[in-house]
């Protein structure tokens, strides 16, 4: 299936890898990301664009790991303002990325569901 | 294989990303380290110090550039490859990497494959260099012990070598400290009458090989030098050494010379090694040319030890050098030649600074100093102004027999290819009165010997050896009459006495020839000072008592003690 939020051949690729340990990977990723979002939010109050650019980096790193393409795109965008620090345009990249993330990990949650009791 | 199992440190700040990173590395056999930092990653390897190393770049609290240049610090000579893990796309990043001492990248996502096969191409890496390190070391162990062995030879060799006397006063000379190991060999010693003996000797080959052969060369050497052998027996016995001990394609090119302080004459051969000179005081100079094959290359029957003598004046320098100084390669492969040197020699105004100005010369042309050259100058001096080695004798305390006489007689075959002198010098020598004055005896008796054998029983005319053509003329003919000499002797008498103060020797030389004016030619020689006029006189001065009879048949001389 074709999808812009999650590719399921990486999470297939994640799940041979990881195998009994796959559902604590995507908990740890979604429980990470949270913690990203707050630390970005945060940057954003205080207008510090080196932590801005470090955190988007670091995330899209995983998103690009965990197969969510439009989250990771999202993320190198927001990597890219930060270094040109046009922080004008962050709060409605970071407002996109946290919609994009609240739909992955309602996504994720699902394919935990599905492994653990299907 | 157990050997494949690696400790992996992977330093990176996102949780999810370590995990899957750990478990992929984990699931190929390898022990994993985990840290969220570069600090953290810096003091795990210092704890635990893991072969490989993923690195995220960017990390907070420490970076992986600086965490890559810590741990390649601490890691030293060995190689703990840094992979650096990132999604950095820029150039200018990807060079901050490899300037950190980044080995190589993986960009994420990861994948497994490439993760796994990055891991064995850095592992073969890793071994590559700690292989080289470990040959290195070994070598370099191995060279140590090949260099302590060296010293242990050198020590020993210098024991043989420095029992000559090349710190005579005449004698100037060059040698580099590694000359044992580079074949080269410089010998030098007195004959019981106090002719210096020179042996320049180059063997084939370089380390242990061409050092192995100069032992035994220089053993016969000195031996034979101190027993009064001639330079004729001196080749055979070193080319006959040589020949049985040395494998085939090593052999010794070398010049050997004796120089004569009281007849005043230089003798040489040179097999193999660049031309010599005898420099004249007057500044002309006479090449000592190769004329034979090197030591240790023909069999005895095909040996030829025919030697050229020269008139050598106070003033005059015996000149030897090694091949190194011609051979001097320059950038363009062009040699430093023969042309070179005898130009340095015409330019030459101080004889004591011609040594500096062929090595300065050497060092011009080739744009560096060379270090393995050997050269050696002997000076013609006066016979007082040297000291003669004692004449060696293995003394067992006792008197040795004290009246005997003996008489020998020398045929023309023996003539022709025995030198009886270092065998009756050594039977004198058991008398122990006589062996204080060893070297004047053997002078005595090399002077009466040859007197007898050249002009009498071989008719050679002394006053031949007047000027220098007529010196080479009376050696030629010398070389050739011996050659085929088929009638005639020398006879020796000895007669011991010994009393409670003392004892006497009377020594009689005899030939078979026509004799001569004896109070004629004794008159002459005290007039003379050339080439031809120092034998008898020298026989009066070192004798008690000498006299000719019987026609000049018979020489008389006493020695008493």
């Amino acid at each position: 299936m074709d999808d812009q939020h999650l590719d399921n051949a990486v999470l297939l690729g994640l799940q041979e890898v990881m195998e009994d340990e796959y559902p604590q990977l995507l908990e740890t990723f979604i429980n990470d990301s949270r913690d990203r979002l707050g630390t970005l939010q945060q940057a954003l109050g205080a207008a510090d664009a080196q932590t801005l650019r470090l955190a988007a980096h670091s995330f899209k790193g995983s998103c690009s790991n965990m197969g969510a393409p439009l989250l990771a795109g999202l993320c190198r965008q927001l990597e890219d303002a930060a270094r040109r620090e046009c922080l004008e345009e962050v709060p409605a990249l970071l407002e996109r990325i946290a919609a994009e993330f609240a739909i992955v990990s309602i996504r994720l949650k699902g394919e935990l569901q599905r492994h653990r009791f299907g | 294989m157990a050997s494949d199992r690696l400790v992996v440190l992977i330093a990176e700040d996102s949780p999810a990303d370590r995990m899957l990173l750990s478990t992929i590395v984990a699931r190929e056999g390898h022990r994993v380290l985990t840290a969220a930092n570069g600090l953290e990653a810096v003091a795990l390897f210092e704890q635990e110090r893991p072969q490989l190393v993923l690195m995220d770049a960017l990390m907070p609290v420490m970076d992986g550039f600086e965490a890559a240049r810590r741990i390649k610090q601490m890691a030293g000579e060995a190689l703990v490859p840094v992979i650096f893990l990132t999604s950095l796309t820029e150039s200018e990043a990807l060079v901050r990497c490899l300037e950190a001492g980044g080995d190589d990248f993986l960009a994420k996502p990861y994948n497994r494959v490439i993760l796994v096969a990055k891991i064995k191409a850095m592992e073969r890496l890793r071994r590559l260099q700690a292989t080289v390190l470990e040959q290195r070391d070994l070598i370099a162990r191995h060279n140590e012990h090949l260099l302590s062995e060296q010293r242990v030879a050198k020590a020993v060799f210098d024991k043989v070598a420095h029992s000559g006397c090349l710190d005579a006063p005449n004698i100037r000379y060059l040698q580099s400290p590694h000359a044992l190991f580079n074949g080269d060999l410089l010998l030098a010693a007195y004959n019981p009458s106090g002719d210096m003996y020179v042996l320049l000797g180059d063997f084939t080959g370089h380390g242990l090989p061409a050092a192995i052969g100069a032992m035994p060369l220089a053993e016969v050497f000195y031996g034979m030098a101190a027993k009064g052998h001639s330079m004729p027996e001196i080749l055979r016995e070193m080319n006959a050494k040589l020949k049985r001990i040395l494998p085939v394609g090593v052999f010794c090119c070398a010049t050997l010379a004796s120089v004569s302080f009281q007849r005043r004459t230089l003798k040489v051969w040179n097999g193999g090694l660049p031309d010599g000179y005898l420099l004249r005081a007057d500044g002309s100079r006479e090449p000592l040319v190769s004329r034979h094959l090197p030591l240790g290359v023909l069999d005895a029957e095909d040996f030829d030890e025919r030697c050229e003598v020269f008139p050598m004046a106070p003033g005059d320098r015996l000149f030897l050098l090694s091949d190194g100084v011609l051979e001097a390669e320059n950038a363009d492969h062009q040699l430093f030649g023969e042309q070179r040197l005898l130009a340095v020699f015409d330019a030459n105004r101080q004889p004591q600074r011609l040594f500096d100005e062929i090595l300065t010369a050497v060092e011009r042309f080739r744009g560096r100093a060379q270090d393995d050259l050997s050269m050696i100058e002997v000076g013609m001096m006066d016979v007082g102004m040297l000291s003669s080695a004692p004449v060696p004798f293995v003394d067992t305390g006792q008197q040795g027999p004290l009246d005997w006489s003996a008489s020998f007689e020398f045929r023309a075959e023996s003539l022709r290819s025995f030198n009886p002198l270092p065998f009756l010098l050594q039977l004198l020598l058991e008398v122990r009165g006589l062996r204080g004055q060893g070297g004047a005896l053997y002078s005595v008796l090399a002077e009466l010997y040859s007197n007898a054998l050249e002009h009498g029983v071989m008719e050679l005319d002394s006053s031949l050896k007047r000027d220098a053509a007529g010196f080479s003329r009376y050696y030629r003919e010398r070389g050739e009459r011996l050659a085929c000499l088929e009638h005639g002797f020398v006879r020796f008498h000895l007669q011991v006495r010994g009393d409670q103060q003392g004892g006497r020797l009377e020594l009689g030389v005899e030939d078979s020839g026509k004799g001569f004016d004896v109070a004629r030619v004794l008159a002459e020689q005290e007039r003379l000072d050339g080439f031809c006029g120092r034998g008898l006189s020298l026989v009066r001065a070192l004798s008690k008592r000498c006299a000719w009879e019987r026609g000049g048949t018979l020489a008389r001389a006493e020695f008493h003690w």
